[in-house]
């Protein structure tokens, strides 16, 4: 089993270096001129204004957190479809009350009218 | 020619044992390298799957496409790639340069992690672990993390609002994705990619869980974030979204991300729900069963390209309403019922197939109905409103 993970660990160093190693081979291949302008952030001609860090809209900050409830059963669904086989029927109906709290929490943000785009 | 995946690797071991190496230290070593070799392929697919894109989008729209440099414009990707070597890596200033070097890195180690747990033949998987669509969605996330990252530290307003939809829309298409990868999760009893593969020997689950199937693609598209769903590089609109900064070879590799993440689904969907490596003799003759994934995988990357070529972007508030107030309630009712309709099934002793296809059919038909009654009153309450008389500007 540690060679299993051992191996995941290996592709993602793998995966990793595949994209470090051009971008390396090209900051030795590529010119090397700095100056002023060419390091100014891109907008559309001229200096941009004011600071970057804009406040953001709070309907992504809704999102986020819609996203969180539904991220967190993952967790709780996945073990209950892995051991599926072995339910009985009251156990599937068990989950699918579950899921139904879920959709209430669904509704109950679509009725607050969280889900519209402003 | 049994198990030719096998024979090569006890050949090596055999081989680097007869070295006088410790056979615990031979087995780390082939493990590294078989990951180096699988990593460095689905990485060097990209070359091929810019080409192959290219071309077949030009197809599409009546164009050639690249058929200058080599046969059939094959070597075009190398020359683009020669070219984004020779570029200087610039860094804006006021850029955060740890987090704005290292956001390649994670959306390139990110995509071509998922092939840690493919099966790409009977036998030939390089780790099958019990957790393995857990891995994917996991895994799958820190390419989202890494894309957030290089919007967030370019000091650049176009790239932090890539960022801001990115949260808005990959995050959001986790949830569907989620949903529908719990069915197949409960159709094989398992989470292990071979098992779920394995459990597809009578019937693939897209037989099983056509809509499932569909949330599935559907929502990977998204994640990925290709045409329809390409809100966070919006070209005509935010410029070139989170990775507008990036010069040379760092922007080539949100390319190499973006394209080798495209196949990844395609193979994905092969696994999941097309049964990945089965087909008629597929057991006996392994390297058959490699040709069958990767037809599989190929036919549904074409479908990638074809929905890219086909479909114009979509608005941000059409996004969100499509994932939220559409595709994850119909996840929602599509886990609930299969896991029901399953259990019941195989209780009662009624045909599985049947079974599940007349509740997808009656699923797809209580959608189409929900959707017209509901466009059908959205168009009776445009057509109350009176509208404001509609003044002509005057023309010259």
């Amino acid at each position: 089993m540690a060679l299993q993970w051992l191996f995941i660990g290996a592709i993602l160093l793998v995966g990793a270096s595949m994209a470090a190693l051009p971008i390396a081979l090209n900051t030795l291949l590529g010119p090397k001129k700095p100056n002023k302008n060419k390091s100014e952030t891109y907008e559309c001609g001229i200096e941009t204004v004011g600071e970057t860090w804009v406040q953001l809209k709070g309907q992504y900050y809704i999102f986020g957190l819609i996203f969180l409830i539904f991220d967190i059963e993952a967790v709780f669904l996945f073990p209950w479809a892995v051991a599926y086989d072995k339910l009985q029927l009251y156990m599937v109906l068990e989950g699918v009350l579950f899921i139904l709290i879920l959709a209430g929490g669904l509704v109950y943000a679509w009725r607050k009218g969280a889900l519209e785009w402003v | 020619m049994s198990d030719p995946f096998g024979g090569i690797d006890n050949f090596l071991k055999d081989l680097l044992i007869g070295f006088g190496l410790d056979s615990t230290f031979v087995a780390v070593i082939l493990k590294l390298a078989a990951a180096a070799v699988l990593g460095g392929l689905a990485g060097a697919t990209a070359i091929v799957l810019i080409w192959v894109e290219r071309k077949l989008v030009a197809r599409i729209q009546d164009r050639l496409g690249p058929n200058r440099v080599g046969p059939y414009g094959l070597l075009q990707t190398i020359a683009d790639a020669l070219k984004l070597l020779t570029k200087e890596v610039l860094i804006p200033a006021g850029a955060d340069r740890l987090v704005f070097q290292m956001a390649p890195l994670l959306v390139v180690a990110s995509v071509i992690g998922v092939w840690a747990v493919m099966p790409l033949a009977p036998g030939l998987i390089g780790s099958d672990v019990n957790v393995g669509l857990l891995y994917i969605l996991s895994v799958g996330s820190i390419g989202t993390l890494g894309i957030m990252m290089a919007g967030l530290s370019s000091n650049n307003k176009y790239a932090l609002l890539g960022a801001f939809r990115t949260v808005a829309q990959m995050v959001s298409f986790m949830v569907p994705l989620i949903l529908s990868l719990l069915i197949p999760t409960l159709l094989a009893g398992s989470m292990g990619m071979a098992d779920i593969v394995n459990s597809q020997a009578g019937l693939w689950f897209i037989f099983l869980a056509p809509l499932a199937a569909l949330i599935f693609f559907v929502s990977s598209i998204a994640e990925v974030g290709r045409t329809p769903f390409d809100l966070m590089e919006a070209d005509s609109e935010i410029v070139a979204g989170f990775h507008i900064e990036y010069s040379g070879m760092a922007f080539g590799m949100f390319f190499v991300g973006e394209f080798v993440h495209a196949f990844t689904i395609s193979a994905l969907m092969a696994v999941i729900f097309l049964g990945g490596w089965r087909g008629p003799g597929a057991e006996a003759f392994p390297l058959l069963g490699l040709v069958y994934f990767l037809i599989k995988t190929s036919i549904m990357y074409f479908v990638v390209i074809w929905v890219r070529a086909t479909f114009p972007r979509i608005r941000i508030d059409q996004m969100n309403a499509f994932n939220w107030k559409f595709v994850t309630p119909l996840a929602l009712v599509v886990l609930m019922v299969t896991a029901i309709v399953d259990k019941l099934a195989i209780e009662s002793g009624w045909p599985r197939f049947l079974v599940h296809v007349i509740a997808n059919l009656l699923m797809v038909v209580g959608t189409l109905v929900i959707l017209r009654t509901q466009a059908a009153a959205l168009r009776r309450r445009l057509d109350v409103v009176p509208e404001a008389p509609v003044t002509q500007p005057e023309t010259a």
